[in-house]
């Protein structure tokens, strides 16, 4: 059966071109980068050649680039960094709609480090509540983290603004910008953050390798002690074949992105007004003018998302819902819920999130196929009668 | 991705007895949308109390449709002493196994069978008896200690997959655990 993969906010397909040009590396070319001969520095080169490239995404330099293993690695060493550069300041910032890997990092060393944390509310469309959030910068605090880019919903903070007020008042600042990496332009320089997460599988690089951006000038600790890598800031041989993939996925993002802002973004466009017109009593989530271009976060009334998801595994679709049914908790994602999304659609929310190796063909069949799979799940529903919720 | 048995998948996909059944008379409901599932089961009795059909909607998972399409199957042609026996067990054993965090799913259909006698035979269903622990899903300290007993739990998490007690703010979670002592200690004791 064909795969109809729009579930790229998750993870996506490793570009052909990132294939080719790890293969010699995982083969041929196994020296270690740090030996001092002309083997190891094949490898070597690589190296500086794909820290250039990443730096070049996001207009940085290749010194302010940290090789990491994930997303979460990047956040956990950018935030224990900041924490340990101002050990008097005993208060955080972050938004009510994180990642985990910032979420339960932040709740983490709320409850078990003494740090005081503020989560900034967002409204119903999941903007942040600026107010609140500049009401809540004072001289006690370490760090502020934001996400640049929201991974259900799509909806994009105002960074730059953000990251001004911070270095008005002296607050470190960093951006998880994992989901946003590749989707928007990212400019480091002109918006001024201090630190950044990107990672590698959400721009078509393999898994296990991501990248923490680090602004010249900040003390930043070591956080793996070990060897010379990383500038000492993160000791342990590279994992070189990722890391030249990740180089590959970032040249390649940077080629993509008006890709993504045209073709992409206009296919996402088709998907929502398609389902919006033929499927009854349905709703898009999020801030549908400043979101990303590939995302579309949408709740169909009355019916459950891992219901429709297996209806749509049927045919081949890999989406996500908006509620992770892992246990007898069933509420639905924290992000829908800081949103107060209403139950009705919040159960029935689906994620869907495309890239450039997306078409209209495939588009076509998800409506095809929702169409029937939300009408069967409705005639189910004891809230759904005559063509509406009851 | 959950381990479902083909079953399940079976009486997902194709559940049997789906809709409201026009001439019930016999009706229970439990769940709510907020929950995130909800089962209404209709029953039609004749004069001899035996179910001579029985239906379901449901909202949910797919092992909520799943279960209610057990559900029916289970019980249709039953007398209602015999339905009142059926348990989350038989309708999780009918299907071949559910995963562990879904047999609330499986306790959802127990419940509203329950309803669903009580309701034909004109009994009201009194106030639970007990003290109230979980308020989110309604449960109580008696009914946590019925699990613990009947189910061999151990952990809060246990309880979460069966009963869903704790599975929303969380904030019974202490109490919970407290409970699961309670249980424990009077059970070496029988």
């Amino acid at each position: 059966m064909d795969v109809i993969y729009t579930d790229n906010n998750a993870t996506t397909k490793v570009a052909n071109e990132v294939i080719e040009e790890m293969l010699p590396y995982l083969g041929e070319f196994y020296g270690n980068p740090s030996s001092m001969y002309t083997f190891g520095d094949e490898v070597g080169k690589k190296i500086r050649q794909a820290r250039q490239k990443v730096a070049d995404l996001i207009n940085a330099t290749p010194e302010e680039i940290i090789f990491t293993s994930c997303g979460t690695e990047s956040d956990n060493a950018a935030i224990n960094a900041a924490i340990s550069m101002y050990p008097e300041k005993k208060h955080l910032i972050t938004s009510a709609v994180e990642h985990p890997a910032i979420k339960n990092l932040f709740s983490y060393l709320g409850d078990r480090k003494g740090f005081r944390v503020t989560f900034v509310p967002v409204d119903t469309k999941g903007r942040l509540d600026l107010d609140t959030l500049y009401n809540a910068m004072s001289e006690d605090t370490a760090v502020i983290s934001l996400m640049w880019a929201n991974n259900e919903t799509g909806v994009i903070f105002p960074i730059e603004e953000v990251a001004q007020k911070a270095r008005e008042k002296g607050i470190l600042f960093h951006t998880d910008a994992v989901q946003a990496t590749g989707k928007i332009p990212i400019d480091v320089q002109a918006t001024g953050v201090d630190m950044l997460s990107l990672s590698g599988h959400k721009i078509h690089a393999p898994k296990g390798v991501a990248a923490l951006y680090v602004k010249k000038g900040i003390k930043f600790p070591a956080f793996l002690i070990g060897g010379h890598q990383e500038s000492g800031r993160r000791g342990g041989t590279e994992n070189t074949v990722s890391i030249i993939g990740l180089g590959k996925a970032c040249e390649l993002a940077k080629e993509n992105l008006e890709l993504m802002n045209t073709q992409v973004k206009e296919l996402r466009d088709y998907l929502e007004s398609r389902l919006l017109s033929e499927i009854p009593a349905t709703s898009v989530n999020g801030d549908t003018k400043n979101r990303l271009p590939n995302t579309l976060s949408i709740g169909f009334d009355a019916v459950e998302g891992e219901s429709i998801l297996m209806l749509m595994d049927r045919k081949g679709i890999c989406a996500s819902s908006g509620s992770a049914c892992t246990s007898g908790s069933l509420d639905p994602s924290h992000v829908l819920m800081a949103m107060e999304v209403p139950f009705k659609s919040a159960h029935g929310t689906i994620r869907f999130s495309l890239s450039h190796y997306n078409t209209k063909e495939e588009m076509d069949v998800i409506v095809e196929t929702l169409i029937p799979a939300i009408d069967k799940l409705r005639q189910m529903s004891p809230f759904w009668k005559d063509g509406k919720m009851i | 991705m959950w381990d479902y048995t083909d079953k399940v998948k079976e009486h997902f996909m194709n559940p049997k007895n789906v809709g409201e059944l026009k001439d019930a008379n016999a009706v229970g409901e439990t769940g709510s949308l907020n929950c995130g599932d909800a089962l209404k089961l209709f029953l039609k009795v004749n004069e001899n109390e035996r179910i001579i059909d029985a239906s379901f909607m449901t909202f949910g998972c797919a092992s909520a449709v799943a279960s209610s399409s057990a559900l029916t199957e289970i019980i249709k042609g039953m007398t209602l002493d015999d339905a009142a026996k059926v348990t989350n067990d038989d309708i999780s054993d009918f299907l071949g196994g559910l995963p562990k965090e879904k047999m609330h799913c499986s306790v959802m259909g127990q419940a509203a069978l329950k309803k669903a006698i009580a309701d034909f035979r004109g009994v009201e269903i009194l106030a639970k008896p007990g003290e109230m622990v979980c308020e989110c899903f309604d449960v109580t300290d008696l009914e946590i200690i019925d699990a613990v007993k009947q189910n061999g739990l151990s952990t809060t998490e246990d309880v979460t997959n069966y009963l869903k007690a704790g599975g929303g703010c969380g904030k019974c979670l202490d109490r919970i655990e407290e409970v699961i002592e309670t249980a424990k200690a009077t059970a070496d004791n029988e």
